[in-house]
């Protein structure tokens, strides 16, 4: 049969069955169970109407539990018993095997490494192109380019980025631009600054930063009282030492960069170079992620009253504190929540990697991690206790997520 | 006011030249592949994308026609002639050598002598002239390296491979049609359940309504992953097996949080009075929902509408879970693009083309309904 006739069928059938039930199970409840005729209709009516909201949920909560909430206790239970052996218990064997495979602590540190550059360039970068647009008479339009990779699939974004990133032979013609641009580079003055100074400096601007953040963070434990709990400073503490770590590898990062000895002159297999095709992969969802940041954000940003822009302009600030001191200030929840959302998309991603270098060269994630254990080494075991440590890693951000649904339902 | 007035004109052209920087930075990726689908395989391995607007240059091996049988004679000297690229094409030879260690030797138009009266002649459109004594012109084609450069070409013909191909070689129509026959149902059904569970969260009275609600928002971060393995054994314990009747159902489940949560958000904020109204005039629920919310959540619903169409047909890990199973009949194009990458990874005229075919639609969807992708985008995450 021709697949477009045969898929034609089907959708029909699919979508068919579903509208039926809606109509066919209302048409029951009222004429055959509690018909509204005869001497008890007006009871017959309400008893309908009891029923009738659970008549509408029925399916939407049956999936739910069936497809999110089962699949959570499953997987628990699954995670503690092994296949191998019919299926029987055997407590945390899983999580030890998995510990013990250098692998799965290349996941974790590789989804470590995502999720403190993903959420933040994605946010940074929307937050700049939302600011840039703001005023501008063609801003509708660049937005909606770089809005545009949003509807791209990450495998289509692999394939693109892939393109930017393939190398050819020395003595052919480059037909990835990366490496036609590194070719460029012969260890000159202009290969120094790009190369080494600039990162160097980015690499300063984010110690600063982190530094500052732990800055906000310290003082007010130190001056005293109105730190928030024992909670909230045990929170504070541990921001403070993973910050305090990530100065320390930014600094070893810096001396090592001016020590390097550089391959100019050869094309590179960019993917292939253990610990930086991290951060070529992260390229690919920061691309398609920057879109969604920026609609959210200059949303908000139109948000903000005039009156207190206008203030602060009377008042002598620059562009750039009416930006960071009036604007930013404002907009934070907006903000957080962008953060939390890529974050969460980052949590799940999968395809980039398994399109790109399916975890090969050291670029194993968790998601990947996972699906590897399932389909290729077929451990229904270790997959389902990797499928924890992701669920794990989602829980705080669904409790938040609930906590502030039912503060909004009050 | 007059300095406010001065700053900003300062400033507005430092704005456009980097907003301009960054729209083009975004959009250089996709352009790419969209040029390089369009492109012939000569052109592509010759030059970089960026370079397809101007000639492209290449190095080349030929051999000239087989003296024993095509040779002619000419008085006490044997001819052999014809053209390089078999008379046709629109390539241009600027240089051209006998010896693979002197590639340039000669300019077109000019001849070689190969000694003992030997001569070759290329032309700059490929014509060449081999002439020499009987005992010279025999054996094989004389070799004849060539540096051509080629004018801009671009073509319909990887589309064709493609798209018609047959399915072992690429061909994307099943693909396609494998795709659309996860989507369409896929996007429809949960629109449905969705919409008649967000009616009675937001206007039905029931007990347990709150916790129905925390419940959905909870189930909104929960990742799918942890779905994959219980549902694939149940879907194989219970019969349905890998196909498309899990797929819809899968895409169903996991779609139905985040569809619920927008409908519900939107269907709260409709007027109350409408709904009373048509209460006292003795409408079933059945009738309001189906008479005046559906018509009025039109934007809520176009709005979910769209991200899960482009959910669904961007998905590969739910497609290579519940759907493709060892006969590969039922695969979907990012699958099939994944596929590609293995076995055809050099191949970028089949893989840029089959990638770009899989993007069309969802970017076809995307700009006719961005109104409704981002109204969908703010109120799902900043209330």
């Amino acid at each position: 049969m021709n697949p477009a006739i045969q898929g034609l069928i089907t959708i029909i059938v699919g979508v068919g069955g579903c509208v039926a039930y809606f109509y066919f199970s209302n048409q029951f409840l009222d004429k055959v169970i509690f018909p509204a005729t005869g001497k008890n209709a007006g009871r017959n009516i309400s008893r309908a109407n009891m029923v009738r909201p659970w008549l509408f949920l029925f399916p939407a909560i049956f999936a739910l539990g069936l497809y999110l909430a089962y699949p959570v206790v499953e997987t628990l239970r699954l995670s503690l018993t092994d296949r191998d052996a019919g299926g029987a218990f055997v407590g945390l064997a899983n999580y030890e095997q998995m510990m013990g495979e250098p692998k799965f602590w290349e996941a974790l540190r590789n989804n470590f490494i995502w999720l403190l550059v993903v959420p933040a360039l994605s946010t940074a970068f929307g937050l700049l192109v939302a600011q840039l647009t703001d005023r501008l008479s063609w801003g509708s339009i660049a937005k909606s380019l770089i809005f545009m990779p949003m509807a791209i699939s990450f495998v289509g974004a692999s394939v693109i980025f892939r393109l930017i990133y393939v190398a050819r032979p020395e003595d052919q013609a480059q037909i990835g631009v990366l490496n036609s641009v590194w070719l460029q580079f012969d260890g000159g003055a202009g290969s120094f600054f790009v190369l080494k100074l600039l990162p160097a400096l980015l690499l300063l601007c984010f110690i600063a930063a982190t530094a500052y953040i732990i800055y906000l963070l310290v003082q007010p434990i130190i001056s005293g009282g109105r730190s928030g709990g024992g909670l909230a400073t045990a929170g504070r503490a541990l921001v403070t030492v993973v910050g305090a770590y990530l100065i320390f590898e930014a600094l070893g990062a810096i001396v090592s960069l001016f020590g390097a000895v550089l391959p100019y002159g050869e094309p590179q297999q960019w993917l292939t170079i253990p610990f930086f095709n991290n951060f070529f992969l992260m390229v690919v969802l920061i691309w398609i992620q920057t879109g969604f940041a920026m609609v959210i954000l200059s949303a908000a940003l139109r948000g903000i009253p005039e009156e207190t822009i206008e203030a602060a302009i009377i008042d002598g600030a620059n562009p750039l504190q009416v930006f960071f001191k009036i604007k930013v200030p404002q907009i934070m929840g907006t903000i957080v929540v962008v953060w939390t959302t890529v974050t969460l998309t980052v949590l799940k991603v999968f395809d980039i990697v398994f399109a790109m270098t399916n975890g090969q060269w050291e670029t194993q994630v968790l998601a990947n991690y996972m699906f590897d254990k399932l389909f290729r080494a077929n451990d229904w075991g270790v997959g389902s206790a990797s499928a924890i440590i992701i669920m794990v890693l989602v829980s705080p951000i669904l409790i938040w997520n609930v906590y502030n649904a039912r503060k909004e339902m009050r | 006011m007059s300095a406010i007035a001065g700053t900003k004109s300062s400033l507005t052209w430092a704005v456009q030249i980097s907003t301009l920087a960054l729209v083009l930075l975004w959009l250089f990726p996709t352009i790419g592949l969209l040029v390089s689908s369009f492109r012939t395989v000569d052109q592509i391995n010759s030059s970089g994308w960026w370079a397809s607007l101007s000639a492209a240059e290449q190095n080349e091996v030929y051999r000239a026609a087989d003296p024993d049988e095509n040779r002619v004679a000419d008085g006490d000297v044997f001819v052999v002639s014809g053209n390089l690229f078999g008379g046709e094409g629109s390539k241009t030879i600027s240089v051209w050598g006998t010896s693979s260690r002197a590639i340039d030797a000669y300019t077109a138009g000019e001849t070689a002598d190969l000694g003992d009266g030997e001569t070759v002649t290329v032309q700059g459109n490929g014509d060449y002239e081999w002439v020499g004594t009987d005992d010279q012109i025999s054996g094989r084609g004389q070799r004849i390296f060539v540096t051509v450069t080629s004018p801009p070409e671009f073509t319909f013909d990887n589309y064709d491979t493609v798209l018609t191909g047959g399915y072992s070689d690429g061909g994307m129509t099943r693909a396609f049609f494998n795709t659309l026959t996860v989507t369409i149902p896929a996007t429809i059904i949960p629109i449905v359940v969705a919409a008649f569970a967000a009616y009675a969260l937001a206007w039905m009275e029931f007990p347990g309504r709150a916790l129905l609600i925390a419940m959905v928002v909870g189930l909104l971060v929960v990742p799918l992953q942890l779905a994959l393995i219980p549902l694939l054994r149940l879907h194989l314990e219970i019969g349905i097996g890998k196909g498309y009747l899990g797929t819809w159902l899968a895409h169903t489940g996991f779609g139905l949080p985040l569809a619920i949560y927008l409908l519900r958000n939107y269907m709260v904020g409709l007027p109350k009075d409408i709904i009373e109204n048509a209460k006292v005039d003795g409408a079933t629920d059945f009738q309001i929902f189906t008479k005046i919310i559906l018509p009025l959540s039109f934007p809520a619903l176009a709005s979910f509408a769209i991200f899960q169409f482009l959910w669904t047909w961007n998905d590969l890990l739910v497609a290579k879970v519940f759907l493709i199973d060892a006969t590969g009949e039922t695969t979907v194009m990012t699958n099939q693009i994944v596929e590609l990458l293995g076995t055809r990874g050099g191949n970028w005229e089949i893989l840029a083309t089959a990638a770009f075919v899989s993007i069309a639609v969802p970017l076809v969807v995307f700009f006719m309904m961005q109104k409704y992708l981002v109204r969908g985008l703010l109120a799902g995450s900043v209330k």
